[in-house]
């Protein structure tokens, strides 16, 4: 019997169990796939938005804000890439000074800190890349960007590392209430709790459903991306959107925080689960995004991709508790959830605790991680690293410059990979311009050995997505 | 210790460089190599057709770079294996690591870029549709098959005709895999005339050309793809869809030059190659750092790999032995009409002994061409064939004679059609 | 008269063979792809690449050819007879791995060493 247990390992399944950890508390935690992070939360636009955005006076608006000084702090603690570069609304017509003054005072409203709208000359000074019809801009110092699988990775991790229990491959089928507590029958056994959180994302109001009566309905959209090579990575220094329109926040350049360019993302209505990218969708994205930075090189795109976003029919983030007792939902956690992640945590931890779940800290708690990235250190530390352990000194991927030793480390750290992509969420082997051209088989090669299995049976993403369909010479191993 | 020579890459193009940086009298010669064992990409292109120039016999890849990894164990060329470059400076030394020998900073008089080229992947043109497992590059599935026995996909449809495509078309079909067909942009193959037939004739696999994939379709494992013909804007023409069931779908849409070490040491890159500029000897613009092979350029044959190797191992050696060298007047190629590139890109007339070998590629198929050497107004050489096309390297030897005289201190190579 | 292709080397002649007349080659540029179209319309032939296993090594599989081209229509044949096959290391290049393979006349041999 479990005190809570947390439908969907996202980054907002991830905060929350990552905040009830610190509690002397029984928490489980169910994927249905078989990594974290692998909805909404690996394929975004990897921001931390600093909140000028959503409407004030919604739960958007205050758990963005807050969010943000928090995610920064944990992903000091937990070695999570993030890099305050701030981000720029820019302004190509009067029309969009006006709509940038507004978003302005929207801003102070939310408790935005260090806002500022610059003009021409300031906004060449940080973007000298900016197209030259741009007038000017709204600043948005804390606004960062960020790694959002490891966010949700290191929480997990962090998490598990201090008693929570994941199970993946575990996709809810039927939730029943028995008592007081809820019985949750899933594709790999049954579960028991007391309270049940629905952070099922995309697949939030079925999970809904099967308890509560329906009272939101998610709306699929996607959002397109292209991702560029680490030189085109200096045509943008900040975050450099346009002004938003009816239901986005418009195209973006940015830099990553692993040194590419990032330019998207477009937004269209699509079936749950589809995430194909469209030839006509990427060319207006390339043509609206050269609207903010002319010389964008997009023959150095190195991948495409689309990201799923959860939009219900209710304006706002939809979170508390149903009219079951002991059911709550976190839904309709659309942009911007990934900054917003942190706060959510908190806020559902404290709803909690209003609600009678005690809350005694835990003294043992853990509230670090450390994360060796061979390609961040200096000679003298590579030296060293290599002489420690030199599984440091074979590099696998070529183009990040990751090594086997870290490659082997992702696989004995709490949740550990059991595919290509996994590896490549974690160390950020495959991620370049090659995209795992080189080091796919020899990554395939170290998982089947590390886990004990058979290399045909290692595959490339999600359960099904196999890469070897036999073998040459007569079948023998 | 300061080696004479530091090659980066054990590939075709490294082996040959330090194997004549030996023959000229360097007498410390290191070969960095990241993989387990010498010859490179070789190892894995199991067909044969390898050789015919430069041994006068036909090879399979892995005995073309077997009989230049035995000349090498039979000198004193040291060898680092599973050793990966991270660095090179203009200061001419080399950042390197492996499991064995840690994290060393090596010096050399001078340097040999040999690092090999890459694969274009489904980003760099941007294939629409979804994103299941079963779609590689042709190389990768070519290691896969070739060198761990491992098979890819039972259905499989390639796109591009370039040589490992077609060479993966029969090679899986070999294997007990159906190729539906392979897919070609161009209304040209990019690979070698022998290599459509031997490897698409030979076994019924259809070629289209002027046609690409529109649509990748299947959430865990390729389903389907969806090929159209293309416009002359090689743009997909509606209603020209046709439907592939298959599992996987294979890319042979070219290769990239690996330049990023050409590029962190601040040399400079020729935009239209993706390598280094270099001059005749093979010299980049920094001196004593020099590039061959697929890094500079990409190559249709090994054999000519080898040949412009050979002359950098031995420009490297005299210039290890010697210091730079004196040039004299310096003259800059330029491409002219239909000619995309021209390697060398400069040539110190001083430095040329009797000819100037100078290879480049047209960027269209051509009957009956010629191809003219300008010095202003002036054709001052011009040479004649009888097929031209893309995916073959073509090349020129001009005599020191006429780079001497030339008035200006640019030429320009230009090829058109004659009746 | 029938139109080829030439594989003698990459420069890919376009040849023209006259059955009718004792099988004349014109178009080739050398005699081995005159002798190339003669042979490709009576007795067509292939040099066959492909892999054997090799036990317990790193790679998998070791590289080999036949060692004269074969008769276009044994090389699926030669293919399964490769299947049978497991090497040990070491090997030489040239080793044979199957002599006189499918009865064709040519030695399958190994082009790596392992």
């Amino acid at each position: 019997m479990f005190d809570v247990l947390i439908i969907g390992c996202g980054v907002v399944g991830a905060a929350l169990a990552y905040e009830l950890s610190k509690h002397e508390l029984s928490v489980c935690v169910l994927e249905k796939e078989n990594d974290v992070a692998v909805g909404t939360t690996k394929a975004n636009s990897a921001i931390l938005h600093s909140g000028y955005d959503p409407k004030p006076g919604t739960l958007m608006a205050r758990l963005n804000v807050e969010s943000v000084p928090l995610t920064k702090e944990i992903c000091r603690k937990l070695d999570v890439p993030c890099k305050n570069i701030g981000s720029l609304t820019v302004a190509f017509s009067e029309d969009d000074m006006e709509t940038v003054k507004r978003l302005y005072e929207r801003g102070v409203k939310n408790g935005v800190p260090g806002l500022e709208i610059i003009g021409q000359e300031e906004l060449r000074r940080k973007e000298p890349h900016i197209s030259p019809e741009a007038l000017g801009a709204l600043w948005a110092p804390s606004a960062a960007i960020i790694s959002p699988w490891e966010l949700c990775l290191a929480m997990a991790q962090t998490a598990v590392r201090n008693g929570t229990e994941l199970y993946l491959d575990s996709e809810v089928t039927e939730i029943k209430k028995k008592g007081e507590s809820f019985i949750v029958k899933t594709s790999s056994g049954v579960y028991e709790a007391r309270n049940i959180v629905n952070c099922a994302g995309v697949f939030s109001d079925k999970v809904h459903a099967m308890i509560a009566e329906p009272c939101f309905k998610i709306l699929p959209h996607s959002g397109e991306y292209f991702l560029l090579d680490k030189c085109e990575g200096d045509k943008a220094n900040t975050v450099i959107f346009q002004c938003p329109g009816e239901d986005t926040k418009g195209i973006l350049v940015s830099p990553t925080v692993h040194g590419n360019l990032i330019v998207g993302p477009d937004n269209a209505a699509v079936k749950a689960g589809d995430l194909s990218v469209d030839a006509k969708r990427l060319q207006g994205i390339k043509e609206t995004a050269r609207k903010s930075v002319p010389d964008i090189g997009f023959g150095e795109n190195i991948r495409n991709f689309a990201g799923i976003r959860a939009v219900t029919d209710i304006d706002d983030f939809i979170i508390g508790e149903t009219e079951v007792q002991g059911f709550y939902d976190v839904a309709g956690i659309k942009s911007p959830g990934l900054s917003a992640a942190a706060a959510i945590g908190v806020y559902v931890k404290n709803m909690l605790e209003a609600s009678g779940v005690p809350m005694r800290r835990k003294k043992s708690f853990v509230d670090e991680r450390h994360v060796t990235r061979f390609n961040e250190l200096t000679a003298e530390e590579k030296r060293e690293a290599v002489e420690k352990n030199p599984l440091y000194g074979r590099v696998i991927c070529r183009c990040e410059t990751v090594t086997e030793g870290e490659i082997v480390d992702c696989i004995h750290a709490p949740i550990p990979p059991c595919s290509i992509d996994g590896v490549k969420r974690r160390v950020g082997a495959g991620m370049g311009r090659c995209q795992g051209g080189f080091c796919s088989p020899r990554v395939l090669e170290i998982l089947a050995r590390e886990l004990g299995r058979d290399p045909m049976e290692i595959e490339k993403d999600k359960k099904g997505t196999y890469i070897l369909t036999g073998r040459t010479k007569g079948e023998q191993a | 210790m300061i080696y004479d020579v530091i090659v980066i890459g054990g590939g075709p193009a490294g082996l040959a460089a330090a194997l004549e940086a030996k023959n000229e009298g360097a007498e410390k010669v290191l070969i960095l190599e990241r993989d387990r064992e010498l010859g490179g990409i070789l190892n894995q292109c199991i067909h044969n057709g390898f050789g015919l120039h430069h041994f006068k016999e036909e090879l399979t890849g892995p005995e073309y770079a077997g009989r230049f990894i035995e000349m090498v164990k039979n000198t004193d060329i040291e060898v680092s294996l599973d050793t990966m470059v991270l660095e090179v400076t203009k200061e001419k030394q080399v950042h390197c690591v492996s499991k064995t020998e840690g994290y060393r900073i090596l010096e050399a008089k001078a340097i040999v870029l040999a690092m090999g080229c890459r694969e274009r992947t489904r980003g760099a043109i941007s294939i629409p549709g979804t994103r299941p497992a079963g779609v590689l590059t042709a190389g990768t599935a070519q290691r896969y098959v070739n060198m761990e026995g491992y098979m890819v996909g039972k259905r499989i449809v390639i796109l591009g005709s370039g040589d490992i495509g077609l060479i993966m078309a029969r090679r899986m079909t070999l294997e007990g895999a159906k190729v539906l067909a392979c897919i070609e942009l161009m209304p040209y193959s990019g690979g070698l005339t022998r290599n459509i037939v031997q490897c698409l004739h030979d076994y019924d696999i259809p070629l289209y050309l002027s046609h690409t994939i529109v649509d990748i379709k299947g959430d865990k494992r390729v389903e389907q793809v969806v090929a159209a013909r293309v416009d002359e804007n090689r743009r997909p023409i509606p209603g020209t869809e046709m439907t592939f069931d298959c599992d996987t779908l294979l890319l042979s849409v070219g290769l990239i030059p690996e330049n990023e070490l050409t590029k962190n040491a601040g040399i400079e890159i020729d935009k239209r190659t993706k390598g280094a500029v270099v001059y005749e000897n093979m010299q980049t613009e920094t001196e004593g750092i020099f590039a061959c092979g697929n890094v500079v350029h990409v190559h249709d044959l090994v054999d000519f790999v080898t040949a412009e190797s050979q002359r950098a191992g031995r420009a490297a050696a005299r210039c290890a032995l010697a210091g730079g060298v004196d040039g004299g007047k310096t003259i800059t190629m330029k491409n002219g009409s239909a000619v995309t590139y021209t390697v060398p890109q400069k040539i110190r007339t001083g430095n040329v002994e009797k000819l100037c070998e100078l290879f480049f590629r047209v960027n269209k198929v051509m009957q009956k061409a010629e191809i003219e050497v300008l010095d202003g107004e002036n054709v001052i050489a011009h040479f004649k064939r009888e097929h031209l096309a893309p995916g073959e390297m073509e090349k020129i030897a001009l005599p020191r004679m006429l780079l001497d005289k030339a008035a200006g201190s640019e030429l320009v190579v230009s090829v058109r059609e004659v009746e | 008269m029938t139109e080829l292709i030439c594989i003698g080397c990459p420069k890919g002649c376009h040849l023209q063979v006259d059955e009718e007349n004792n099988y004349e080659v014109s178009g080739a540029s050398c005699e081995k792809g005159a002798a190339y179209g003669k042979i490709e319309l009576t007795d067509p032939r292939r040099v066959v690449t492909s892999t054997v296993r090799v036990k317990g090594a790193s790679p998998a599989r070791c590289s080999v050819k036949t060692n004269a081209a074969v008769p276009k229509g044994d090389i699926f044949a030669v293919m399964k007879a490769l299947d049978a096959v497991e090497l040990s290391s070491p090997v030489k290049i040239g080793d044979i791995v199957i002599a006189n393979v499918c009865g064709t006349g040519a030695d399958v041999v190994a082009t790596r060493n392992i």
